[in-house]
């Protein structure tokens, strides 16, 4: 590998109480890479974030963010990286350049030194600067947030769920901006619950109960799906996941949007019998067809096949 | 129509010289699953405070239930279950305790919350945690007994507001396994979602833009109608403008 590493994680393990929140977490981060981690509530993704923030101690193993030891070097890597935490966590009662102007101070510097930085985003909020920021709505705070964590001009950017209950329309524009500062070369990680999101990064991890169950390229983690994959179509949408999931040959049955999507236990499926069937069982405008899968599709298998479903 | 659950005629809401839902006309019948979708801020959390009896409509008419929302927001309360992410259960009762506490505040009999409760945590197979503070369960068990005990009352209608944030895409499927049951038994479901995939599982959706209903119809249809290829591509695309 041509790149510096940005992040090193080595066996790291958190426990709180007997909740194992982190299990033997390896990975290596790029320079300049946008690094994705996927997972639901409870998956480990805030503890890994708070550990390499150097805000939580590990347990076992260690982690190295921009060269420096979380543990023994916190100091250095906190002027060097910016962190937009899960929580709304900016000063409600004071306004949106008071919050911009004290976490510039906090960190030696002045919103005019780095303005260039933060240009695009915080042109936006301009016209409410002097609107308190707990007066604001949800995605101009996202955007104050992102500009606070900017305003010193890390080299590492750790933005945890940053779309989390935002709609579709603002989440697009946010994945635009991190985008834009990727090309200024900071190195972001970025957690989400979001699949579609995943496919905007570089690499992924996917995190399950505090363990990783695979990470790659969007491209590479497709290819972890090795099983023929089927979308299955008909307006009684309902009764048909019923029927395919009593089909003696079905593998996995999952509804994905507008179809459903399927598998067979058999390696090659007959489409023509498993039209054949769903028809006997009296489903009309049955259509099948074979289709490559998502990322979506193989954290499923993933979460299938590893057994993480357990808390499910 | 007669049999809705359902029925809004030009339901409005001012607040000042702020219209912040603008003459909603809607009419969901029994079973039907309703995907109610919309941008922050579109107006969708004052549509269902109007129709949960919670805040009243500057005009227009509508009623839930069968009940009035100027007039009956008691009977309207009485009559139908609410779910959301944010305000659900408690974390330091058990799901038991839950149940128990749930069941009171609808004005059930204690036997009969008793004995529901008991089918209640068996069929979604918590027996064996039933005594242990659901503070310390996973999200997806939490949110299938929110949904469970927002229906003891055995309402007409469940409103969910986000209900399925934060869990995996197994536990999220598993979540409308549970609302497609109750619906072919007869529950109308009145749903709220920033999954677009999700979106495609309903029966009808609504797309709200600044107060207004933008669009309205089965989601295949209002795809063709729209020349969309998917319900996202279809919400960008009004919601941007």
């Amino acid at each position: 590998m041509t790149s510096k590493t940005a992040v090193r994680v080595t066996g790291l393990t958190k426990h709180f109480g007997s909740v194992e929140a982190l299990r033997e977490i390896n990975l290596a981060i790029h320079e300049g890479e946008l690094f994705g981690f996927i997972g639901a509530d409870g998956a480990g993704k805030t503890t890994l974030f708070r550990i390499l923030c150097a805000l939580l101690l590990p347990d076992k193993g260690n982690a190295e963010v921009l060269g420096f030891d979380t543990v023994t070097a916190f100091r250095e890597i906190r002027k060097r990286i910016g962190y937009m935490p899960g929580r709304f966590s900016l000063y409600q009662d004071l306004s949106v350049e008071e919050n911009l102007r004290f976490f510039a101070t906090v960190f030696g510097t002045t919103i005019k030194a780095n303005y260039e930085l933060i240009k695009d985003i915080y042109s936006q909020l301009e016209p409410f600067r002097n609107r308190m920021a707990g007066k604001l709505s949800g995605g101009m705070k996202q955007k104050l947030a992102l500009s606070c964590a900017l305003v010193h001009r890390p080299e590492l950017l750790l933005l945890d769920e940053p779309t989390t209950g935002v709609d579709a329309v603002s989440r697009r524009e946010f994945w635009q901006m991190l985008g834009k500062l990727q090309k200024k070369g900071i190195t972001i990680l970025v957690s989400t619950p979001y699949m579609d999101e995943a496919a905007l990064c570089d690499r992924i991890a996917f995190l399950q109960n505090g363990a990783t169950l695979g990470i790659d390229t969007p491209k590479g983690i497709v290819s972890l799906f090795t099983r023929p994959l089927y979308a299955v179509r008909s307006l009684q949408k309902h009764i048909l996941i019923n029927t395919l999931r009593q089909y003696e040959h079905a593998a996995s049955v999952y509804a994905f949007g507008s179809c459903v999507h399927y598998t067979d236990k058999r390696p090659s499926l007959d489409q023509g019998e498993l039209q054949a069937y769903l028809t006997s069982c009296g489903l009309n405008g049955v259509q099948i067809e074979h289709i490559e899968p998502s990322i979506e599709d193989t954290f499923i298998a993933l979460l299938e096949e590893k057994g993480g479903l357990k808390n499910a | 129509m007669p049999d809705a659950v359902i029925d809004t005629l030009n339901l409005t809401k001012m607040f000042g010289t702020f219209t912040a839902v603008d003459t909603l006309t809607l009419s969901l019948e029994k079973g039907e699953i309703f995907g109610f979708l919309g941008a922050n801020g579109a107006g969708k959390t004052t549509v269902i405070k109007m129709l949960t009896g919670l805040l009243a409509p500057t005009s227009g008419s509508a009623s839930v239930a069968g009940f009035d929302v100027f007039k009956a927001t008691e009977s309207i309360k009485q009559n139908i279950g609410y779910m959301s992410q944010r305000f659900s259960l408690y974390e330091d009762l058990t799901p038991r305790e839950n149940i128990r506490f749930w069941g009171g505040i609808y004005g059930l009999e204690k036997t009969i919350i008793k004995e529901k409760g008991l089918d209640l945590l068996n069929a979604l197979d918590l027996l064996d945690v039933a005594d242990t503070r659901l503070s310390s369960l996973p999200l997806g068990w939490k949110q299938k007994l929110a949904f469970s005990v927002a229906l003891l009352h055995e309402p007409k209608i469940i409103f969910l507001d986000e209900p399925t944030g934060g869990v995996d895409p197994v536990t999220r499927r598993r979540f409308w396994d549970m609302i497609y049951e109750k619906a072919d038994k007869g529950l109308t479901v009145f749903v709220t979602t920033h999954y677009m995939d999700e979106a495609e599982y309903c029966d009808r959706i609504s797309i709200m833009v600044e107060g207004r209903m933008a669009a309205l119809g089965t989601p295949a249809a209002l795809k063709s109608e729209f020349g969309a290829k998917s319900i996202d591509d279809l919400f960008i695309r009004l919601a941007r403008r």
